[in-house]
């Protein structure tokens, strides 16, 4: 008896993933990448252009504009979510009275579809029709239609849909946190500001690291919510790059120099979750929790 | 142990069976099985009460002995384009499919994919000649019949409140100097002179298409569709995106049209309400307004008059931009092509069809139907767009319809980068808009 074979599961069992993951991202991803460095018209059949793609981007003061606004974006919503997410979170981990009910509530937008979340918010501030023209303060505020003020718009929308699910691996990661480090810094005198910073919060620093990836990562591919709530604009201010990409691709029908923007964007994620990674030590996972 | 062994195989079966599901999912996403021989798959775009009319023209046409069953498929706006064009592309089209005639249909022709139609309309003159003539010369390229008819007309006509110009005792315009005396005399009343539904970029277009027709006949954009993108920077162009450019620094089209919608409603409702007072518009407005707003149709107080007419432009005050009618096309290597035909000349034509189409409010675009329609429900409307296109000199489809997709987005942006004051007329053509957006020649 092969002792090896019996405790590890055979090789085999990675079939199916490998088989879905290879199917649905690895094949796209190289057909995207071929693809790049041809004319595609739908219509047609791809034509090698070489690397006309290529230079037609890095001239493509649109794109880059775009790439701005999805940094934008990115950072916007970083600096929001993570703090929100965070608070909330450590929150209802808790055991205070309404705690249950309270979270329920701020749960809801995650049970909402993307599409739905958008529409929503478009009808919200709509400044004809929505609510917030009838509302003190923000009355004469042209949420979608100000070309500086929509970006802000397009991040704050975006928070309000995920901040739930980051506040859900908030919550699950400072449940895990032992009872006995609390206890053990109240013996130390320390108050519930200083626990917050001493204790919770570098128990907490993989899953911001987690959270931290998939709100830069998710800010280079959302672009349904944009799609609905502004369409990309007024004019092009909030077209963001995977939107550009996809007008490029689906309106006006160059799927060629779409799929070079989407290489980029592939590239750009995967350096952004290596970075993130690398930075923050994320890989060595080393225990926060010695000695106990 | 015992039990071990049994796990072991029991992950193995249900892995197995999850490969072979993944092997199946694989194969059933490689492809659809493709027209059977049986049947005429006719794909449309998804529009409740058109579909039922354009169901009812294909169960008259199965009751008949065929080879094959005409089948009606329907899929949303931008969805149904890059299905078409996907499916042209690979070998795999519908028999029949709508179109909008002009460049959008050209770039299928210059592909092959399009069944050449002249000689249907050639064998059966006066099916030919049972439509509008400058209508069928929207799907006519180069002298070959690509399309037929298969809806009402749809021209651009300039909608008011009749209740708002009452008040303001000020009369419809006529002139181009009357549309902007109107814009000062309604800015002064606090109501926006014209409701434009800025977020789509085609309800700006409208403005730009109808002002350089005036100023100079559609021959400018004809050259420009024709492969002359130089023509983006003719003295004509850039005097047309000036005087737009001084109508919305006059105002004309409020502070905040940047945010409004049409397909949501926004525009018609801010014209029906009476916070704007006119609103230009395909005809497909009217319907609209029926169902959204019928107490401001029925109470008499929507009105409608062409686009004004510019002193001094050369361009024919009768002619029209919009859509001239939308398409049936057959693709080339469509399998059932001549049942397909069969079916578009038993139908499109017909008395029951042209009927179902004036019911639902259409104006069909065929001759000699000025009494029906002067018998329905909306008899003013429908006569008066009937006699509009009928009179018109030349109807220019959509320039967005008309110019190939990726030159039709770019104009777009630029377009919407004039109205923000981003691009300035001159530069346009050149396609470098300051500040947000960025470099794109049109050509």
């Amino acid at each position: 008896m092969k002792r090896g074979h019996d405790i590890r599961p055979s090789a085999w069992y990675a079939l199916p993933l490998i088989l879905f993951f290879g199917c649905f991202a690895v094949l796209p991803l190289g057909l995207v990448g071929y693809l790049s460095f041809t004319d595609y018209d739908p219509l047609l059949s791809p034509v090698f252009n070489g690397t006309d793609n290529w230079q037609r981007l890095l001239d493509d003061e649109e794109a880059w504009d775009a790439l701005r606004r999805t940094i934008f974006v990115a950072v916007g919503s970083w600096l929001l979510q993570t703090p929100l997410a965070l608070l909330i979170g450590v929150w209802a981990a808790g055991q205070q009275r309404n705690r249950a009910l309270l979270s329920a509530l701020f749960f809801l937008p995650l049970l909402l579809s993307t599409a739905a979340v958008a529409l929503l918010w478009n009808r919200f501030v709509d400044f004809n029709f929505g609510v917030t023209p009838s509302l003190p303060l923000v009355g004469d505020v042209n949420f979608l239609g100000d070309q500086e003020l929509v970006l802000y718009t397009v991040v704050w929308v975006i928070a309000w849909q995920y901040v739930p699910f980051h506040t859900l691996l908030y919550q699950g990661a400072a449940r895990a946190i032992p009872k006995v480090l609390y206890e053990a810094a109240t013996m130390d005198g320390a108050s519930r500001v200083q626990q917050f910073f001493r204790v919770t919060l570098p128990q907490l620093r993989y899953t911001m690291v987690t959270s931290t990836i998939m709100i830069l990562v998710g800010s280079l591919t959302t672009f349904d919510t944009v799609l609905i709530l502004t369409n990309g604009g007024p004019g092009t201010a909030s077209r963001i790059a995977p939107l550009h990409m996809y007008i490029t691709g689906f309106r006006g029908f160059e799927a060629g120099y779409a799929s070079t923007i989407a290489v980029l964007l592939v590239v750009l994620g995967a350096l952004l979750s290596f970075a993130v990674v690398r930075l923050t030590g994320y890989r060595s996972m080393s225990s926060q929790q010695e000695g106990l | 142990m015992r039990g071990m062994v049994r796990n072991r195989r029991l992950s193995r079966v249900v892995a197995g069976l999850t490969g072979i599901g993944l092997a199946a999912a694989l194969a059933a996403c490689g492809g659809d099985s493709g027209a059977s021989d049986g049947t005429v798959r006719l794909w449309a775009l998804e529009d409740g009460i058109v579909n039922e009319v354009q169901q009812a023209s294909i169960d008259r046409f199965n009751e008949g002995d065929r080879d094959a069953e005409v089948e009606l498929q329907t899929y949303g706006n931008d969805p149904y384009k890059e299905r078409l064009r996907t499916a042209l592309g690979s070998g795999n089209p519908p028999d029949i499919f709508f179109n909008w005639g002009g460049g959008n249909l050209k770039e299928y022709v210059d592909a092959g994919e399009v069944r050449d139609l002249s000689g249907l309309f050639e064998d059966n003159p006066d099916f030919r000649d049972s439509f509008i003539p400058s209508v069928l010369e929207v799907a006519t390229l180069d002298g070959t019949a690509y399309g037929v008819p298969m809806r009402g007309t749809q021209p651009v006509v300039l909608y008011y409140n009749k209740a708002v110009f009452e008040d303001a005792g000020v009369e419809p315009p006529q002139t181009w100097d009357d549309l902007l005396s109107l814009v000062e005399t309604f800015s002064g009343e606090g109501i926006t002179p014209i409701a434009l539904a800025g977020t789509q970029a085609w309800t700006e277009l409208m403005w730009i298409e109808y002002i350089l027709d005036r100023l100079a006949g559609p021959e400018v954009f004809q050259a420009i569709r024709d492969g002359d993108a130089s023509a983006w920077g003719d003295p004509a162009m850039v005097e047309a995106l000036t005087m737009l450019r001084e109508l919305i620094d006059a105002g004309g089209f409020g502070d905040a049209f940047q945010s409004v919608d049409y397909d949501a409603g926004g525009a018609s409702a801010i014209l029906a309400r009476g916070d704007a007072a006119m609103h230009l518009m395909g005809t497909w407005e009217y319907t609209n307004q029926l169902s959204e707003s019928p107490e401001f149709v029925e109470g008499g107080d929507l009105g409608w008059v062409p686009f004004p007419t510019i002193e001094g432009g050369s361009g024919d005050p009768s002619n029209v931009v919009g859509n001239p009618a939308n398409m049936y096309s057959i693709s080339a290597d469509s399998g059932n092509a001549e049942v397909g035909e069969d079916y578009l000349l038993e139908q499109m034509a017909s008395e029951e069809y042209v009927d179902e189409l004036i019911e639902i409010g259409d104006v069909p675009v065929v001759v000699g139907i000025e009494d029906k329609l002067a018998e329905t429900a909306n008899a003013e409307h429908a006569t008066w767009v009937y006699d509009l296109v009928l009179n018109a000199q030349s109807f220019q489809l959509s320039w967005d319809q008309d110019l190939p997709s990726d030159q039709a987005t770019r104009m777009l942006e630029q377009l919407t980068a004039v109205f923000l004051g981003d691009q300035t007329p001159e530069g346009v053509r050149r396609g470098d808009v300051r500040s947000v957006a960025g470099r794109h020649p049109i050509g």
